[in-house]
């Protein structure tokens, strides 16, 4: 198998597939579509199999590389290859491609091409940004894959979807369009070289490295994302349909974390160092300021979406702690987070389809209609609360964990969100699916269908196999996360 | 001097033999079309569209890829020249092949005058673009005016077209006037007209300094005002929108890279000593531009001023790439950095023919269609046009995988090697501010339901030229390094 350009597969299948759908055209083929995209994305994400089980975990070194020229007038080239970091979001991402277009098989009823196209494509450009190992190649897919997601909460979102997939679209471009200078100027800084490994070695001043790293952090933080930049996320997921939402909590918020190890720690340490303070204090209001916004949500989807922007913060936090434990930790809670807020907003779809609610109140007494789908719900809302032998909780856990050994108050602080996370979504949970049934919509509720039941059993092995065995998904990352926390340590100042 | 004394050197015609052809096949056609009694003037559309194949050929079969001189050093051939005429060629029979249905639809724009005028247009951009002498370039540069004021007065019964050939037709005049004034301070420092020698005067100090900037002045603005950039963009918008949207396109495309040469000849090929001079003030009309064109652009709610707007901003941003040549006096990026710029106008040239094609493929029925309203729900009305007119969209706003995102690349990495970080930012910013009205075509074709649901009826071969339009700019975008190298080798042999 070493001579099959798997990252590439994993980048084109989807999107090829995607082209393939869209050419279906219009709803009288929407079968046919929803099967070839069906077909599309179980494709994608049988290529991605490989990569882990033809992964050596014993290196460091970057994986399944890919060289190639692509515009040598500026030494770009089309530079693949994934590590211990990369090469879980990659499996993670086609994974949850299969389930979103599942997800949509019967909700979404117009212009189904164009639909499961956008999704697909989608997941290829992702692919292409946790496999890029250029900076412009990275910076394309990065971008490019605004489209899409614009496109999908447009066409296809609520009452408010216009102004969301502008917000979403122009603060998420602005982010990138510094980045973008930073990217022009490490390749000017670098003599000529736009390749992201040889950043990682090349000296830079202190002044360089501050300004280079408040622009990353500009681009990244946009897409995690951060207090104070992060109002675009609760308009996005409210207005996106179900599949738009469960993308972008599940992926596209991993992109600027993944940022932030593949470029902000590795090509700018000594001001990664020199800031750590200022994005642990971001991290931090993220965590706590934002569990206490989610509190006191009317809408369901929104409350899910600043729990996102909470779990987030435990994520950047573990980044610039600069421990093993504390990476991985963060790497942990990022995958799980993909599950688990994936299936969050799944559940919400599934109500919503059926009601055509998100608010709260409009709910109550829901597991005398929908017992199994209670049951589901239960397991995610647990899972989200880091309850024990979830997902979540083995995150959040080692993060902590390693914060008390880096300062006793950041550890305080960040742990007040296992009462303020267990506060937000049990009580939501309680009155969404508790009580007696509140009105006739709840009473005429059907319980999931089969369709529905695969894609909850889907979210709950990854969701409760991370909780109960994480050593498969650690054990990938070890010698990945050590090797970035050695060349941390190292100043780059000559 | 007697007769005998009197030496008549028979000029090198070679490198002048597509411009000759051209001419004599426009009289041809002026002349033929008299007997023409078809209506639709079949035969005429044909043969302006060899004549320009048949150019292509010529200048292909002439170009040499050495520089040479002709007429009296009026005249140069060099391979930026072959390569921008070239793309001429190709930019106005495209345009041609657009403005067909279009035409087809207006009594008084179907007449052979039309294909005369349009290639007594190419004709003066190609003199523009080989011209070696400030005589020359003023003389190719009226000859595309004057042809592109009637083509924009030919729907006479129109009000708007009227006003916006009078508007052009003064404000030209203005411009010309503008700069031949320059032109003369510059012959008044150095005591010839001929570009190249001008360059090597200045070079060796013989010119006074002062006179030479005055001029240049005059001359940059007189630039500033073909390339439409603020604050001598007043036409732009008015023409654009006024003028029948098939020589609005014709405008809005071809002009511009005739525009670039006329920059390149002037200011690097002549005046390149002076860079830092030319650069601060073009710098200044760089911002501007981004500025005005890109702020200005959301308020419009016609497509084609809109369109017109974002062109301004287009040049602006392209001048960056003119602006970060030469810098404290080393030029070592300077191939780098005007072959950015090329490569910007060239692939701007191609979106811009895209877009207003798709516009003149709307309008049926001798209805217009250039309102941003009329393109609402286009994706329910025809998916694959309106994912055409996306991809123009898209690649205008830079976002990649489409041509437009390299072409901003390019001259931004362009303006960071020259150490400018501050104008990389304020051009980003302002394209930050430009993305939101493209998104905002792109909301009205797929997030609105359409006004009305009749299906795009538009001939074949159209929808075949515009898909073929749509699939170069995304081809381009993931491999632009082809044209990038062509135009960094076509510069670097001629300059």
């Amino acid at each position: 198998m070493s001579g099959t350009p798997l990252l590439s597969l994993a980048i084109w299948v989807p999107i090829l597939a995607g082209l393939v759908v869209l050419a279906t055209g219009s709803d009288r083929n929407a079968p046919l579509a929803r099967m070839l995209s069906l077909l599309g994305a179980v494709a994608g994400l049988l290529v991605t199999i490989p990569l882990y089980t033809g992964f050596d975990v014993h290196t460091p070194a970057m994986q399944f590389v890919e060289l190639r020229s692509w515009i040598p007038r500026f030494n770009v080239n089309y530079h693949l290859g994934v590590d211990g970091i990369s090469m879980p979001f990659v499996i993670l991402n086609s994974f949850i491609t299969v389930t979103v277009v599942l997800a949509g098989w019967q909700v979404i009823e117009s212009k189904v091409a164009q639909y499961n196209a956008g999704f697909l494509i989608m997941s290829g450009l992702m692919n292409g940004i946790f496999s890029a190992l250029d900076g412009v190649l990275f910076y394309v897919f990065f971008e490019a894959s605004l489209i899409p997601l614009y496109l999908i909460i447009g066409v296809w979102g609520g009452p408010n979807r216009v102004y969301a997939a502008f917000k979403f679209f122009l603060f998420t471009l602005f982010g990138s369009l510094l980045f973008l200078i930073a990217l022009l100027y490490l390749f000017l800084a670098s003599g000529g070289s736009f390749s992201i490994l040889d950043w990682h070695q090349m000296p830079l001043a202190l002044n360089a490295q501050v300004w280079l790293f408040l622009a990353f952090l500009i681009a990244f933080a946009v897409k995690v994302p951060m207090w104070p930049v992060h109002t675009w996320l609760p308009d996005a997921h409210v207005e996106a349909p179900t599949g738009g939402s469960i993308v972008l909590a599940a992926i596209a918020l991993k992109l600027g974390a993944y940022g932030f190890l593949r470029f902000s720690l590795p090509i700018t340490p000594d001001a990664s160092h020199e800031l750590a303070g200022l994005v642990i204090a971001l991290s931090l209001i993220a965590i706590i300021y934002i569990g206490f916004v989610a509190l006191v949500q009317d809408d369901m989807k929104k409350l899910v979406a600043y729990s996102s922007i909470a779990h987030m913060g435990f994520v950047t936090l573990g980044f610039f702690i600069f421990s093993a434990m504390g990476i991985e930790g963060a790497l942990v809670q990022m995958i799980s987070h993909g599950f688990v807020s994936g299936a969050m907003f799944f559940s919400i779809g599934v109500m919503y389809d059926r009601a055509h609610s998100r608010q709260i109140a409009d709910y109550g007494g829901v597991v005398n209609t929908m017992p199994k789908f209670a049951a589901f719900f239960m397991l995610f809302a647990m899972a989200n609360a880091g309850l024990p032998a979830t997902s979540g909780f083995v995150g959040e856990f080692m993060v902590i964990l390693a914060s008390v050994k880096h300062n006793f108050w950041i550890a305080f602080a960040a742990a007040t969100t296992m009462i303020v996370g267990a506060a937000y979504t049990l009580w939501m949970y309680k009155r969404v699916v508790f009580g007696a049934v509140a009105n006739h919509h709840v009473a005429e509720l059907t319980d999931i269908n089969a369709r529905e039941f695969l894609i909850f059993v889907l979210f709950a092995i990854g969701a409760l196999g991370m909780g109960l065995y994480p050593q498969p998904f650690t054990e990938v990352m070890h010698s990945s996360v050590n090797e970035l926390l050695h060349h941390v340590a190292l100043s780059k100042i000559q | 001097m007697t007769l005998a004394e009197m030496q008549f050197l028979t000029p090198d015609l070679r490198p002048a033999s597509a411009e000759i052809f051209i001419l004599l096949m426009a009289c041809v056609i002026l002349i033929l079309d008299l007997f023409v009694r078809d209506r639709k003037r079949t035969l005429t559309f044909v043969l302006t569209q060899l004549s320009l194949v048949g150019t292509a050929v010529v200048t292909f079969a002439v170009s040499t890829g050495e520089i040479t001189y002709t007429f009296s050093n009026m005249f140069v051939g060099d391979l930026m020249g072959d390569l921008l005429k070239l793309l001429l060629y190709l930019t106005v029979i495209v345009v041609l092949f657009y403005s067909r249905g279009y035409i087809l639809e207006r009594e008084q724009m179907l007449r052979g005058e039309y294909y005369a005028l349009a290639l007594f247009a190419t004709l003066g951009m190609m003199v523009m673009i080989s011209a070696n002498h400030l005589v020359t370039v003023y003389a190719g540069l009226e000859l595309l005016s004057l042809s592109l004021y009637a083509m924009v007065a030919m729907n006479r019964d129109s009000v708007p077209a009227t006003e916006a050939a009078m508007k052009y037709f003064v404000l030209g005049a203005l411009a010309s006037g503008v700069l031949l004034y320059g032109m003369s301070m510059i012959y008044g420092a150095t005591g010839t007209l001929e570009i190249t020698a001008i360059a090597e005067r200045l070079y060796l100090g013989q010119a006074d300094k002062g006179v030479l900037v005055f001029g240049l002045v005059f001359v940059v603005s007189g630039i500033a005002f073909k390339l439409g950039v603020v604050p001598f963009h007043m036409w732009i918008p008015d023409v654009y929108h006024g003028a029948p949207t098939a020589v609005t396109l014709f405008i809005a495309t071809a002009p511009k890279l005739a525009a670039f040469a006329m920059m390149v000849r002037l200011l690097i090929n002549g005046l390149i000593v002076l860079a830092k001079d030319w650069q601060d003030m073009l710098i200044l009309l760089a911002v501007l531009s981004m500025a005005v064109g890109n702020i200005a652009a959301i308020a419009q709610t016609n497509l084609k001023r809109m369109l017109a707007y974002s062109a301004i901003s287009h040049m602006g941003f392209m001048l960056l790439g003119v602006v970060t040549g030469v810098v404290g006096g080393d030029a070592r990026f300077a191939l780098n950095a005007y072959s950015s710029a090329m490569f910007y106008v060239i692939t701007y040239v191609l979106t811009s023919a895209g877009a207003f094609g798709m516009i003149l493929l709307l309008a049926r029925g001798g209805l217009e269609s250039d309102e941003l309203d009329d393109f609402k729900g286009l994706n329910r009305r025809n998916p694959w046009l309106a994912g055409l007119m996306m991809m123009m969209m898209f690649s205008m706003a830079g976002i990649p995988f489409f041509v437009g995102f390299f072409a901003k690349f390019s001259v931004l990495q362009a303006v960071v090697a020259a150490g400018q970080l501050w104008l990389a930012i304020v051009a980003v910013a302002f394209s930050l501010i430009g993305c939101f009205y493209y998104l905002r075509v792109v909301k009205l074709m797929y997030f609105d339901p359409p006004a009305t649901t009749s299906p795009v009826e538009a001939p074949l071969d159209m929808k075949l030229l515009l898909s073929a339009n749509g699939l170069a700019i995304a081809l381009l975008g993931v491999f632009p390094q082809a044209l990038m190298s062509l135009c960094a080798f076509s510069l670097l042999r001629s300059l």
